[in-house]
């Protein structure tokens, strides 16, 4: 099977509310543009036909790139009503604009489809070397629809792209399927992003791994249904940017700025001193804080348990931070440790750190995602200690929770056995085994797993960000505004003073908050739409979260902020762009990925965070947070963006079709939203 | 010739990039680096697989070394060491800084030529080559020291040199002078 070249003649694209076709023209016509490639590569697996298609210039600057871009193409083209295991869903890989500029950090490759598990859009990114990778051969997104009859592979080179079979590398693990692909190709410098056998059985807690990172959330299943093993790039084009001199200056600056800045990366990968995770998440099926368990002996040992078995620190493409640990485990392959991933099933099973790292080089290989298989694992356990699932369901189940771990990854990633109800996750597996299994279900949320925390009292920018956004997990949600009032008012002031990253309205906030107090109403909405606008701004523009979006909540200096992206951005691209162009291109995708979510039936109904996550909880607020946050969005009471809001933001094509559709009144009785427009001054 | 250069000449200055591949953490940004600042107009472009430096890397062997951009071979080693250094096992290759047909290093990937790394020769110069001045890690660091013996003629190939070098290899030398005056009978 192989396909080569061809470019699409006519497609219609919608933007800014009109509908007009295209001319892909031919590359020696083409026009210049900067840090994007302007084509996409579309694969038809059902067919085995391969394009490479021009890309309409006018979308660069309402959505810029990568999960934006993704994003008009799932509205365009994935309407409502295909079952993510249709043929006719569509995987994305996307190079966010800035991937393989000069911009250092910006390597986080966006994975956009929908997924079985929620039925809703799924979203996950993922680190290392392949978007750049991608951008080089010539390439901005790689848009994948169809099934093949067997497993294949894609091989991405430069203008050459195939479909090849990958049955010989069925069962092979993640990494060692790039490794494999490498050797066969003949190719070092390839760029594989691949399934390990979870993916292959369509386990819905599937990874896309690649290099040292993974893209989850509902991913992996799907590039697993597709029946395609792999992705293996190898890119060597020029990436043009508009204004060469002045981004390098800026980027060599940033250079040492990331570097030498101690509150962006994974500073919490390299500390020993777990104290923070193993006191604050909860263990076992998000069930229990352990307190006091944290002590120096502990501390000791986990440090030289790390020590014993990590090769190296690693890092992305062009990213001075090596958040990654290359993990050397014996019996097991070299894996790549990221994240929390670190104690994920060491504590959701009541175990130590060896144990940890034992399973992640099995799970790794697997494909498994280290933050949602942990608790179907301990929701497994539970049930048979309930007696819901017995000794029939489970046969030879060891009795050591660490060995039930294991018994239960081989069966998951098999789907053997009770393995093929579990590999649906908590939500579906539960409502499958019934019996009461329903109520262990106690830690999802729009069926989706969330990370193992139980707190006290309620949050109320937390809150409103768990039931209302769209990227499943809080971190990829919270971020910018600080978590905690510092205590100290004068610290504080020196805090806010050397705030850079902070629109003016929230050093106000901050600066009065009372600490155990809540922030105002409408400095809850405004926290919100902070955070969830800096993680808008990296999926488009490829950009690490932990030198961005994430990084603004402890310490309050990340090196990427509203106020200086404008300039990398405008460099870079060759678009003009202030910070509040910046922030309505970020609401634009927002409200864009919004849609598609309520085009398949999200409504304020499914927007409840799990009813332990705070024991003590305020129905009233909750209510009202809801419906001004709504209201601040421009949204209707249901969380229905409005025809006005959509208009407004040159998205009055998806206005229109919710309208046809009846789920947005032709004309609303409710009076336009004032307080759509948020400045990001004042 | 002035004093002053020829006092130079007898201190012979040697540029070292020193290389720590336990340092290394594999981000590359010697590479997109490199390739910024040899594009023409200067970093008007991006592109690592035109880099003179390159990291050689085997994520599953724990394999990340910098290699820098030697000299052009025509052909590729008839035989080659296999090293092993603290229980892993390093080809001759990821040491090399040749241009060889063996691998795509070292080579503009349109035409093929070879490429040499510079380090970053430039008027007024650069404190540190740009691979060195990304390298947050430390995994490369620029030192001169003095060689006190003086410096031989050597004979530095230019960039078009090497490249006409490579087109004797592949063309001959007859053809290419044949090539050369036709063109420039053309005008």
């Amino acid at each position: 099977m192989c396909g080569c070249g061809g470019s699409r003649s006519e497609e219609a694209v919608h933007a800014g509310g009109r509908t007009f076709s295209h001319w892909a023209g031919d590359p020696e016509g083409e026009e210049m543009r900067y840090a994007e490639t302007g084509f996409n590569i579309e694969i038809d697996l059902s067919r085995g036909s391969i394009e490479r298609v021009e890309t309409d210039p006018r979308l660069t600057p309402l959505h810029l790139g990568g999960q934006g871009t993704a994003g008009k193409i799932l509205w365009d083209r994935v309407p409502p009503e295909v079952d993510p295991f249709s043929p006719d869903n569509l995987l994305i890989f996307s190079t966010g604009i800035l991937h393989g500029t000069p911009v250092p950090g910006a390597n986080r490759t966006a994975v956009d489809t929908f997924s079985p598990q929620t039925n809703l859009y799924s979203h996950s990114l993922f680190g290392g070397f392949f978007g750049p990778e991608l951008k080089h051969a010539g390439y901005d997104k790689i848009v994948i629809r169809g099934k093949a009859p067997d497993l294949v592979y894609v091989w991405i080179h430069n203008d050459k792209v195939e479909i090849r079979d990958a049955t010989h590398l069925r069962g092979k693990g993640a990494l060692e399927t790039g490794a494999l692909i490498k050797e066969e190709l003949k190719e070092s410098e390839v760029q594989v992003a691949a399934i390990g056998l979870a993916g292959e059985n369509r386990v819905y807690m599937a990874t896309i791994e690649h290099a040292n990172s993974s893209a989850s959330r509902g991913v992996g299943v799907i590039m697993g249904d597709k029946r395609l093993k792999a992705i293996a790039v190898r890119g060597t084009k020029d990436i043009n940017i508009a204004h060469p001199a002045e981004l390098f200056a800026k980027c060599s600056r940033q250079y040492r700025d990331i570097y030498d800045n101690p509150n962006c990366g994974d500073y919490l990968a390299h500390e020993d001193d777990e104290e923070w995770h193993v006191n604050n998440f909860a263990w076992g099926n998000a069930r229990d804080r352990v307190k006091g368990y944290w002590t120096e002996e502990r501390e000791k040992k986990w440090t030289e348990i790390s020590n014993s078995v990590r090769k190296r620190w690693t890092g992305c493409y062009n990213c001075p931070k090596d958040c990654h640990q290359a993990i050397s485990y014996p019996g097991r392959h070299t894996y790549f440790q990221k994240c929390y991933s670190k104690l994920t099933y060491a504590m959701a099973a009541y175990k130590e750190l060896d144990f940890n790292y034992d399973i992640l080089g099995l799970t790794q290989e697997y494909g498994l995602d280290g933050f949602s298989t942990p608790q179907v694992l301990a929701f497994a356990i539970e049930l048979y200690e309930a007696g819901i699932l017995t000794d029939q369901d489970m046969p030879g189940f060891p009795s050591d929770s660490g060995e039930r771990f294991f018994w239960l990854v081989e069966k998951i990633a098999r789907r053997e056995g009770i393995g093929d109800t579990l590999a649906n996750g908590v939500y579906a597996a539960a409502r499958q085994i019934g019996k009461g299994a329903e109520a262990f279900d106690h830690n999802t949320m729009k069926k989706f797993e969330q990370v193992p925390l139980k707190l006290g009292t309620i949050n109320y920018p937390y809150f409103l960000m768990y039931a209302t956004g769209e990227k499943m997990n809080i971190t990829q949600i919270e971020g910018s505004y600080p978590q905690i009032a510092i205590a100290d008012k004068e610290e504080r002031a020196a805090f806010v003073a050397r705030w850079e990253a902070a629109p003016e309205r929230f050093k106000k906030w901050y600066m009065e908050w009372e600490p155990r107090t809540h922030p105002s109403v409408e400095a809850s909405v405004n926290i919100v739409d902070w955070n969830e606008t800096m993680h808008y701004i990296d999926d488009a523009i490829g950009t690490c979260a932990f030198l961005s979006s994430f990084r603004g909540q402890f310490g309050g200096q990340p090196p990427y902020h509203i106020f200086n992206l404008p300039g990398f951005i405008s460099d870079a691209v060759g678009i003009d762009l202030d910070e509040d162009e910046l922030w309505r291109i970020a609401r634009r995708n927002r409200n864009l990925i919004r849609a598609i979510n309520v085009r398949r039936g999200l409504r304020r109904s499914d927007e409840a965070p799990p009813a332990d996550h705070w024991k003590k909880r305020e129905p009233e607020m909750e209510t009202k947070l809801l419906d001004t946050y709504y209201e601040f969005k421009g949204w209707t009471n249901d969380g229905i963006p409005t025809k006005e809001t959509l208009d407004d933001l040159d998205l009055g094509y998806v206005a229109d079709d919710l309208v046809r559709r009846g789920i947005l009144a032709e004309s609303p009785d409710a009076s336009p939203i004032a307080a759509t427009t948020a400045a990001v001054q004042g | 010739m002035t004093a002053d250069v020829t006092e130079a000449a007898v201190k012979n200055v040697i540029k070292e990039i020193k290389i720590d591949v336990d340092k290394c953490i594999g981000c590359r940004a010697c590479e997109m680096a490199c390739s910024a600042f040899h594009a023409r107009p200067r970093f008007s472009s991006t592109n690592p697989a035109r880099s003179r430096i390159r990291v050689v890397v085997d994520e599953l062997n724990d394999e990340y070394v910098p290699v820098r951009a030697t000299e052009y071979a025509k052909a590729e080693c008839s035989g080659r060491h296999v090293y092993t250094i603290n229980e892993k096992e390093y080809s001759e290759c990821s040491f090399c800084g040749a241009s060889c047909p063996s691998r795509e290093y070292f080579r503009e990937p349109d035409s093929g030529l070879p490429l040499k790394c510079d380090m970053c020769e430039e008027d007024p110069t650069l404190e540190e080559p740009w691979c060195v001045q990304v390298c947050r890690c430390d995994a490369l660091t620029y030192v001169e020291r003095e060689d006190d013996r003086p410096a031989e003629e050597e004979e530095k190939l230019g960039e078009l040199e090497l490249g006409l070098d490579s087109l004797v290899d592949r063309y001959g030398i007859q053809k290419l002078a044949e090539t050369v005056a036709r063109m420039s009978s053309k005008g």
